[in-house]
């Protein structure tokens, strides 16, 4: 029984393919645009989860503290929620590693009198999945000891990009129901469009005893089917202009800081169920109407 | 005599009519069939012969009146039983209704595939029918491309692949020769001898005189029973 129906489902795909190519062609670019949101979202976040983990503080140190208390403090720092280690950079130390960087300028630094970098404070967080809470209340603790001065932890930035993928996501949401319900109301379209035209047929299986049900099955299962090929069609075309974007992009910057990758199985397998149920619904919503009517 | 043994009645209407607007089709029919018998439905072009089929194959209500199909009330049916009582009967329509875009075969098939039959026995199925009618070689065409004889062929045997009860045949020789319809007429009967139930409606009084059989007459929506014939 089971192949059968298979066998007229394709069949009837067939013998419809223009009308149910609108289907799968809109169901296929519903999964380009919406995927493509998703795919962003998904490396971008785990990019930011990554810097986020890398995060440290730099907690400067008023010029006046006294060379005694700095272990006080360092010890104070380090019992602290969440810090993993604390550094002490004096300010000596710190002129160095600007020599160091500066290399060919460092002629300016020479001539100096007094050197105006301040004692610091690096810490280092214990690595947690959502250090971002965490380092606004160590920020504030560290920021009530007397002799801290200024404390940077990139707040900024990260707060900012953090905004920007809360946005994505948001307009990736919107636009991925937008285009759900584009795609539904067009396979339901297309359905019903097959309908008409096989009324007279679905008539005469009814007069010969014919359930709705099995008038039904080669239904959802053609509709079924428009959504996985949709779906993996869609999934295909995002791929190649992921690959092609990719190595573009590969040529200018020198990868290994971005690490961008494509969709796991595991998401591939949710989108090309979700355009499944989008062809599934599609048909449910047809067929409930023109089998209460005819 | 349609109303005397009641026990053994297939098909029983009460007080039935069938009305579009003010217009009866069908007026005050009273009507039994017993298992196993052969009864023809007579009567000139508009008569209601066909309408009398509908109402049986629950292809439309009736207006009035009540329908006993196997002891089963017709107007108490509820929707999702209406396949399974529609599996009593093979019909064979008047115009033939096999679906254009579908084979000889899947049109044939199409009955023991609704009826939930494995693949295996539908393809049997399906070869002996179309065997019975001589339509085994033209298992592959399309209805639209066969002679009025052939499509009546095939709808036949659509009609008796689900095995059913009760046959109804609206005007089953209705655009064939003389030769042909006897051919048909002889189906038919066999189907009759082998234990089904078999209506036939058609205006044709020749074919029913050489074939023989309890005959009831329709006239613009009346029934009249035997006694009141000459
Ligand atoms: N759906 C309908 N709407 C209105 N009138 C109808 C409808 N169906 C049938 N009729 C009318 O009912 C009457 C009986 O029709 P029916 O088809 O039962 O006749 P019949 O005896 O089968 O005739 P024929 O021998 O020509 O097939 C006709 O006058 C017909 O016009
Ligand atoms: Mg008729």
């Amino acid at each position: 029984m089971i192949p059968l129906y298979f066998k007229h489902a394709f069949r009837d795909i067939f013998k419809n393919r223009l009308l149910n190519a609108s289907s799968v062609i809109t169901i296929a670019f519903s999964v380009v645009i919406t995927s493509s949101f998703i795919l962003f979202l998904v490396n971008t976040t785990d990019m930011l989860n990554l810097w986020k983990k890398e995060i440290k503080i730099m907690v400067y140190l008023h010029p006046e503290v006294p060379g005694e208390i700095i272990p006080e403090i360092q010890k104070k720092i380090s019992g602290m929620y969440g810090v993993q280690d604390v550094r002490f950079i004096s300010k000596g130390e710190a002129i160095e590693i600007l020599k160091e960087q500066m290399k060919r300028q460092s002629s300016l630094l020479e001539n100096l009198k007094e050197n105006p970098l301040p004692d610091a404070f690096e810490i280092r967080m214990i690595p947690s999945s959502r250090p971002w809470e965490k380092i606004e209340s160590l920020a504030a603790q560290i920021d009530a000891i007397p002799q801290v001065e200024e404390i940077e932890y990139g707040q900024k930035w990260l707060t900012r990009f953090s905004y920007i993928i809360k946005m994505f996501k948001l307009t990736g949401f919107a636009l991925g129901i937008l285009f759900f319900i584009a795609s539904v109301f067009i396979v339901a379209n297309t359905v019903r469009l097959v309908l008409y035209t096989r009324r007279e047929e679905i008539e005469i299986m009814r007069l010969v005893g014919a359930s709705d049900g099995f008038i039904k099955v080669p239904f959802y299962i053609e509709c079924i089917i428009q959504g996985a090929l949709g779906g993996i069609i869609g999934l295909t075309i995002l791929y190649l202009v992921f690959v092609s974007v990719l190595s573009n992009v590969e040529q200018g910057v020198t990868s290994g800081f971005i690490n961008v990758k494509f969709f796991s199985f595991g998401i591939m397998s949710l989108i090309l169920l979700c355009s499944m149920f989008t062809g599934w619904l599609g048909c449910f919503l047809s067929l409930k109407q023109f089998l209460k009517t005819a | 005599m349609s109303n005397g043994n009641s026990e053994n009645s297939l098909i029983r209407m009460f007080h039935v009519y069938r009305r579009y607007g003010k217009y009866s089709a069908l007026f005050d029919i009273n009507f039994d069939v017993q298992k196993n018998e052969l009864v023809f439905i007579n009567g000139p072009s508009g008569a209601g012969k066909t309408t009398l089929l509908k109402l049986l194959y629950l292809g439309e209500p009736a207006s009035e009146g009540q329908i006993l199909i196997d002891g089963i009330n017709l107007s108490r049916l509820s929707k999702n039983k209406i396949p399974l009582m529609r599996r009593n009967f093979g019909i064979i329509f008047q115009e033939f209704k096999l679906i254009p875009t579908k084979t000889v075969f899947e049109n044939v098939a199409l009955v023991p595939e609704a009826a939930g039959k494995s693949w295996r026995l539908v393809q049997k199925k399906v070869s002996s029918v179309l065997r019975a009618v001589g339509m085994e070689d033209k298992q592959n065409a399309f209805p639209l491309t066969l002679s009025g004889g052939e499509q009546q062929r095939v709808a036949i045997a659509r009609a008796v692949a689900g095995d059913p009860k009760i046959i109804l045949a609206d005007e089953p020789t209705g655009s064939l020769d003389a030769e042909s319809a006897g051919m048909i007429m002889e189906l038919l009967k066999g189907f009759h001898t082998r234990g089904s139930t078999v209506i036939i409606a058609t205006h044709d009084t020749e074919l029913i005189r050489k074939t023989g059989g309890r005959t009831v007459y329709l006239k613009q929506g009346r029934m009249q029973q035997p006694s009141t014939l000459q």
